[in-house]
């Protein structure tokens, strides 16, 4: 299953050369269309020659509709496939100000190398203030810095904007792509040098043609009418390595290792409880956040999970772990990197952390799973000092902590001291791995 | 569909080949194609050289490029030496590798250049601004359906136009 760079690990060196040969194919597919030839691309905006949006509508609409095909039959996972995220006015700017730039110079940074490549001088000139250019707008970024970090709506696409499958989009993408190939050409009848005379052919003539625009819908129908694959399917394709995890507990983190990683400040935790509301009343980890069922089945919220920076480590949590490694693999089907499950859930929490006095005292009678190990006296969420351990004892002084520390001198001294915790021995397993190999665009 | 003319391969199956290696790199790599990223690259690596303390003193440059930083070390940079190989063996295929200036009749050599270097300029401060170029932003953004890709396509091509008239004596 794709992307490989990352589902196989690819090295450095792997992905450059791969990268390189992308570009040789890339570099000859815009050369044999044309797109070395300033006049010949220029030629869209006197709609005389409309080669550029038939090979870029052409391209986007082949790409788009191969990889809606590969992801819902589980041939590539799109959650590790970069999406440009969209910063909407700086992007409309952006692109206005590049049409223009397109008309003068005549070309656009893709074109302009392969111009260059064949040896045209415009090509290397325009390439040069390509890189000039560049080179400004780093200079000039600061006054306006503000507008170019606006309107940020992450890296949201079409079917979220629309609220309509991915199918039904790339249904309309194709047909959108075939409308606007006919204008193509009924422009191209009207305006074009040396078409006078011609006959105009709205459709396709060839039979060949036909077939590809007939295979072009079905792919599309098909990957509609399959959809996206569902959170089940998605666990199912990294089952057998996902379930290997949870059988040899690599996934389980020990409640000390997760107080160091909360202390470490290169790295951002989070931490999920599962429990329902009630439950995550009485006590819970400090700035843990609740989730929902419906949170952990809705692909936007992990969308959301994931979109985080890449020093983020996320622990699941329930009272011990069932719930938790559900949860676990709901987030870890939908691509969610740098997740672990609280070993223990809270209840082993209270085991290793010490328990204030006033909170609460061990239940009696037989453990049932998911449930709570104390008998709590009352609800205090994260307001006592076990919530997190990985601070010294130097909050606010509840009156749980007075309860515990009568010593005024501990109270003066602590801030300074570094967080002890208990004297347990455990193994460490959080490895912060990189969301994705390659993360594209022009970043 | 129309045939090739001027010795160009039909622009629908050129848009095919094209569609398939873009999906070839997302396939491969999880990442679209991009051109931009490469030149900025090479440009901040030259001025990492030429203008160190420009480089260093802006958080822009300073993040790809600042103190020991190698700003080659991207997938984007041997993707661009591949656009340059892939571009020059098929133009040799194609007998088009030819030291010349494509232009409008009616414009000087001269003033064509000047032109290209001022729409350069213009086009690389553009493509900064929108976060990607065609290649980044319009055709990868494009074919994983991203919202504001759509958008800044739609405004690209609605600049090309509105400008088109003003600059009709360089390509008419």
């Amino acid at each position: 299953m794709g992307p490989f760079a990352h589902t196989m690990e690819w090295g450095t060196t792997t992905v450059y050369v791969v990268s390189f040969i992308i570009g040789i194919g890339f570099g000859a597919a815009l050369e044999m269309a044309g797109f070395g030839d300033s006049r010949k691309l220029t030629g869209q905006f006197y709609l005389r020659d409309m080669t550029v949006l038939k090979v870029m509508f052409g391209a986007v609409v082949m790409a788009a509709v191969l990889l809606g095909l590969f992801s819902a039959f589980g041939w590539i996972d799109m959650s590790l496939v970069w999406i440009n995220p969209t910063y909407l006015w700086p992007g409309i700017v952006g692109g206005l100000v590049m049409g223009v730039g397109f008309m003068i110079g005549g070309f656009c940074p893709g074109t302009s190398v392969v111009a260059a490549s064949t040896l045209k001088v415009d090509g290397i000139v325009f390439l040069i203030g390509v890189g000039i250019g560049i080179f400004v707008f780093g200079l000039t970024l600061p006054q306006f810095e503000g507008f170019w970090l606006s309107s940020n709506y992450g890296h949201i696409t079409l079917p979220e904007v629309f609220h309509v499958s991915k199918g039904v989009v790339l249904i309309a993408v194709v047909f959108v792509g075939l409308f606007s190939f006919m204008l193509a050409e009924l422009s191209e009848a009207k305006f074009g040098e040396g078409m006078q005379g011609h006959e105009l052919h709205i459709l396709p003539r060839r039979p060949l043609s036909w077939a590809a625009v007939g295979l072009l819908i079905v792919a599309a129908g098909a990957a509609a009418l399959k959809g996206e694959p569902t959170g089940e399917d998605l666990w199912l394709r990294i089952a057998p390595t996902a379930e290997k995890a949870i059988k040899d507990r690599t996934v389980y983190v020990h409640p000390l290792e997760v107080a160091e990683i909360t202390r470490n400040t290169d790295l951002y935790t989070v931490v999920l409880d599962v429990r329902d509301e009630a439950d995550f009343n009485l006590f819970h980890l400090r700035e843990s956040r609740r989730v929902t069922q419906a949170q952990l089945d809705d692909p936007g919220f992990v969308k959301k999970l994931s979109s985080m920076p890449d020093n983020t480590v996320f622990f699941t949590v329930s009272w011990d772990e069932t719930a938790a490694t559900e949860a676990w693999k709901k987030l870890k089907a939908r691509g969610l990197a740098n997740v672990y499950i609280v070993e223990g859930g809270i209840n082993n929490w209270h085991r290793i952390f010490p328990v204030p006095p006033c909170l609460g005292k061990p239940a009696k009678g037989k453990h049932e799973d998911e449930t709570p190990y104390l008998t709590y006296f009352r609800a205090v969420g994260d307001c006592c000092n076990t919530a997190y351990p990985e601070v010294a004892y130097k909050q606010i002084p509840t009156d749980c902590y007075l309860e515990m520390t009568h010593d005024p001198h501990v109270h003066s001294a602590a801030g300074s001291k570094e967080p002890e915790g208990p004297d347990v021995k455990f193994k460490h397993k959080v490895k912060l791995k990189k969301k994705r190999a390659v993360t594209g665009g022009c970043g | 569909m129309s045939n090739s003319r001027g010795g160009y391969v039909n622009p629908y199956l050129s848009g095919a080949v094209l569609g398939l290696v873009l999906f070839g790199a997302f396939w491969l790599t999880g990442g679209g194609l991009g051109a931009s990223g490469g030149i900025n690259r090479i440009q901040l690596a030259v001025a990492q050289k030429v203008v160190p303390d420009v480089v260093d003193h802006n958080a822009y440059f300073a993040h790809t490029a600042g103190g020991s930083k190698n700003p080659l070390a991207n997938p984007l940079v041997p993707m661009l030496a591949g656009v340059v190989l892939g571009g020059f063996l098929s133009g040799l295929a194609f007998k088009r590798v030819k030291v010349e200036v494509r232009k409008g009749p009616s414009i000087s050599v001269r003033n064509r250049l000047i032109l290209a270097l001022v729409g350069g300029i213009i086009m690389g401060w553009g493509a900064r601004m929108a976060r990607g170029c065609t290649s980044g932003q319009g055709l990868s953004g494009g074919a994983v359906l991203s919202a504001g890709s759509w958008a800044f396509l739609m405004a690209f091509f609605a600049g090309g136009y509105a400008m088109a008239w003003f600059v009709r004596k360089t390509w008419n």
